[in-house]
């Protein structure tokens, strides 16, 4: 029953939208369900990309910490998205802090777990890259407009 | 009494038609030669206009030569143009003054000046045209262009000598001058009877004429106008076709062309200088050390300056390749859009007073005959 | 006179002069930011529509365009919101109450009010932007009945530089509008969206069928919303951006403000996206 409702889970998420169901399945398996309170930290930067995160409900912070500054948030993410690009490639190591702004209900992916069957079927690897890569061209062409300070004065 | 039709009168008359502008309260300009060019200034007599020359011009050059024959219009246009006059480079706007009181603002009195040009080329002539649609037409309007252009009297003159970079044929401005003047005169004769045939084109044209020494003239003093100009405009030195220049140069707006001309072109701004229609202006505050006495004037301004297009930080057209291609699309294909007309009227003074010697007309086909291949 | 009729229209009046008018209020609303509210010795023909600009002069310094950003129903409470980066705008910034400014205006093609009736009106403002569009807001919401949704989607660099902070959050409290604010970098102390103006885009609910959208901020800012807003769905003829140019003389007469075949201050400076879309597509136009 929890597999199923898992299942279900991952159809009606955006990032695995079309999927098909024989790579649901495969990926189900390597999925739970999530908590977190609001001000925890779903990751630190550094720290191992082991698992990763479909988000239900609730909001996300990405921060950097910069000394003298703190912890900088440079975006947020909420329902729908996903959190955690990193552990993909190599080094599998997280590049930055998550922390959860509001309560945060999410699925959680185990990345070796995941990894392993797309190494074993190239089909469903396909299907995981062309999903991750085209969030990470959203955020790469979102990040530049950041970098562009087009808010400053420049002269 | 008026007088209608066609007319002939010789040099007497000329100069008798000088003196009975400046008698009605008119600043009398004319061509007359100074820092070794034909320029436009106020004369006051016949003497002082530029008998017995003429101007050598080529891309980036100008020489004046004698002539062996005392044609007292015999070159084509040198570095002014008549928006000098009417739409000069520097024009008080306001001034206030700053009292116990508070603030007053006194705007700069219109000008009262009635300008007579003597010698406005056919391509001049459209030229004054054209600022006219400009400055008078948008909706809102330069009032001291307005007023001094309502006070105008205008002798025309139709070319007999066509310029190495004249292309009014091309820009159906020219040779032969057609559009608003008072007076047109075709100049005839050499040594021997030097003689100029005179169409009147408006009532004060009229009025003038009459009180001039003149004589009918003949159906050969006709004819051998006629025959001028159609030698000049056999004889034009450039040519451009302008009939698809808006969709040629609005199409090809990332054209190589463009560095090409780039790496040319120093963006000196000679070109927005001599160019009849160009009217670009910008302002200018000044106030004296305490704040009390303050003032705004209108300048001349070029689109080819780093500062025209500054906002926050930087220049929109920060590139001169940007700027070159502004000036030549704004002149040959959105001018059409803004007024209906064409901006350039085929002078050639871009060419002659470009340093360099970029030639618009060389520019055009250039990018015209790459489409071909 | 050699010719019969030259201008169309009055001659007399001459467009550059200023009037007069005194600086009412004065308020810091960000950093380098300021907002004027100013009133003209002479208030006949102050009135304004949304979108529209006035010319500003610090006697003896030098004169700007500045957007109106208040409310279009108050004409004799002129309310200029002013970024002190020149010499000009630090100048006017540094007025106080009672002193003078001269005053041009209103110029300028506004937001095309009469087409959001019976529409959905989607806004979204960068930075300073949201300052020329605060005036259609004031206006929407008072007569509300005459709109379908409204949603305001406001990006700008970080919580501190938020324009109209109490104001937004008062209107946020109303429950006929939908409101988010999203900043390019926040400290930890904020809680709202932290992301570029864009990504609000494909989260707001608005049916493209039925939506104009009001764009207006920095220059890249805009031209990367559009293709948002046309991504979601948005006809080009539903896109309205404001354009800002070197503006020296706002009628027409001086040339500087061309963006191609159009003048940003007579024509525009609020265009219509299809007017504009091939001369934004070309760098340095």
């Amino acid at each position: 029953m929890e597999i199923e409702g898992l299942e279900r889970i991952l159809r009606e998420h955006s990032f695995f939208a079309g999927l098909g169901d024989a790579f649901l399945a495969l990926v189900s398996g390597c999925a739970r369900n999530v908590r977190f309170e609001a001000g925890h930290y779903l990751f630190h930067e550094g720290e191992p990309a082991n698992e990763f995160y479909l988000l239900r409900h609730g909001r996300v912070a990405l921060e950097l910490h910069a000394p003298g500054r703190g912890p900088i948030t440079f975006q947020t993410l909420g329902e729908g998205e996903i959190v955690g690009v990193s552990w993909l490639i190599p080094p599998y190591r997280w590049a930055y802090d998550a922390r959860a702004l509001t309560l945060v209900r999410a699925i959680g992916v185990d990345a070796a777990c995941l990894r392993q069957k797309c190494e074993a079927d190239h089909d469903l690897g396909y299907e995981m890259m062309k999903r991750v890569t085209s969030v990470l061209i959203q955020r790469l062409q979102t990040t530049r407009l950041q970098i562009l300070d087009v808010y400053g004065t420049h002269s | 009494m008026e007088t209608s039709g066609t007319v002939v009168i010789t040099l007497e008359g000329l100069e008798s038609l000088i003196g009975l502008l400046k008698r009605r309260g008119y600043r009398v300009i004319g061509p007359t030669v100074r820092d070794q060019a034909i320029i436009y200034d106020e004369i006051a007599a016949l003497a002082e206009l530029p008998r017995g020359w003429t101007d050598e011009q080529q891309g980036g050059h100008y020489r004046l030569v004698p002539r062996d024959d005392d044609t007292v219009f015999g070159y084509a246009v040198g570095p002014h143009s008549w928006k000098k006059f009417l739409h000069p480079p520097t024009e008080l706007l306001w001034t206030a003054e700053r009292t116990e009181k508070g603030l007053r603002v006194t705007p700069a009195p219109l000008p009262d000046e009635r300008f007579a040009f003597i010698g406005v080329r056919g391509c001049d002539l459209h030229a004054i045209a054209i600022q006219d649609r400009v400055l008078t037409h948008g909706g809102k309007i330069d009032p001291h262009y307005l007023a001094r252009r309502e006070a105008l009297f205008v002798v025309a003159v139709n070319c007999a000598v066509a310029g190495a970079t004249c292309f009014c044929v091309s820009m159906q401005t020219g040779p032969k001058a057609t559009g608003a003047y008072d007076l047109a005169l075709t100049e005839l004769g050499r040594d021997e009877d030097h003689r100029f045939v005179v169409e009147a084109g408006s009532e004060a044209g009229r009025a003038v004429l009459a009180e001039l020494p003149h004589r009918a003239a003949t159906e050969k003093d006709i004819a051998e106008a006629e025959a001028v100009v159609s030698a000049t405009a056999a004889n034009m030195g450039r040519s451009m076709r302008s009939d698809d220049l808006h969709e040629l140069l609005l199409r090809n707006l990332n054209h190589p062309r463009w560095d090409e001309v780039a790496a040319r072109c120093l963006t000196c701004g000679n070109c927005t200088m001599v160019c009849p229609t160009c009217f670009c202006t910008t302002v200018e505050d000044a106030t004296d050390l305490a704040g009390h006495r303050i003032s705004r004037s209108q300048r001349w301004d070029s689109c080819f300056t780093m500062d025209f297009s500054f906002i926050h930080g930087g220049s929109v057209r920060a590139s001169p390749r940007s700027r070159y291609r502004q000036w030549m699309t704004h002149k040959l294909a959105t001018w059409q859009d803004q007024f209906g007309t064409m901006g350039c009227v085929g002078c050639g003074r871009c060419i002659t007073w470009c340093p360099v010697g970029i030639d618009i007309t060389e520019e055009v086909a250039a990018i015209r005959d790459s489409e071909q291949h | 006179m050699s010719t019969a009729r030259i201008a169309d229209t009055d001659g007399t009046t001459d467009p550059m002069v200023p009037r007069l008018a005194r600086i009412a209020r004065r308020r810091r609303d960000g950093p380098q930011v300021w907002t004027l509210e100013i009133e003209a010795e002479d208030s006949a023909g102050a009135a304004f529509a949304p979108g529209q600009f006035n010319m500003l002069t610090a006697f003896g310094v030098g004169e700007v365009p500045i957007s109106l950003s208040g409310d279009p129903a108050e004409p004799d409470r002129l309310v200029h919101t002013i970024r002190a980066v020149g010499p000009v705008s630090t100048a006017l910034a540094r007025l106080g109450p009672g002193e003078t400014v001269g005053l041009r205006g209103p110029f300028g093609v506004g937001w095309p009010m009469a087409e959001l009736a019976g529409h959905d009106v989607l806004i979204v403002a960068g930075g300073l932007g949201l300052a020329p569009l605060r005036p259609v807001l004031y206006r929407l919401l008072a007569e509300r009945a005459r709109y379908g949704k409204v949603v305001l989607l406001y990006g700008t660099r970080s919580p501190q530089e938020i324009l109209f902070r109490r104001e937004i959050e008062s209107w946020r409290r109303r429950l006929d509008i939908d409101i988010e604010v999203t900043v390019d970098h926040a400290l930890g102390d904020w809680h709202g969206h932290v992301g570029v103006v864009t990504t609000l885009i494909p989260r707001a609910s608005f049916d493209p069928a039925h939506t104009v959208a009001l764009v207006c901020g920095p220059e890249v800012m805009m031209r990367f919303a559009v293709a948002a807003l046309r991504d979601a769905g948005l006809p080009d003829t539903a896109l309205f951006l404001s354009m800002e140019r070197n503006m020296k003389c706002a009628v027409g007469l001086c040339g500087h403000c061309q963006i191609g075949p159009v003048f940003a201050c007579r024509d525009g400076p609020v265009f219509r996206f299809d007017r504009l879309r091939n001369v934004l597509a070309v760098k340095e136009i």
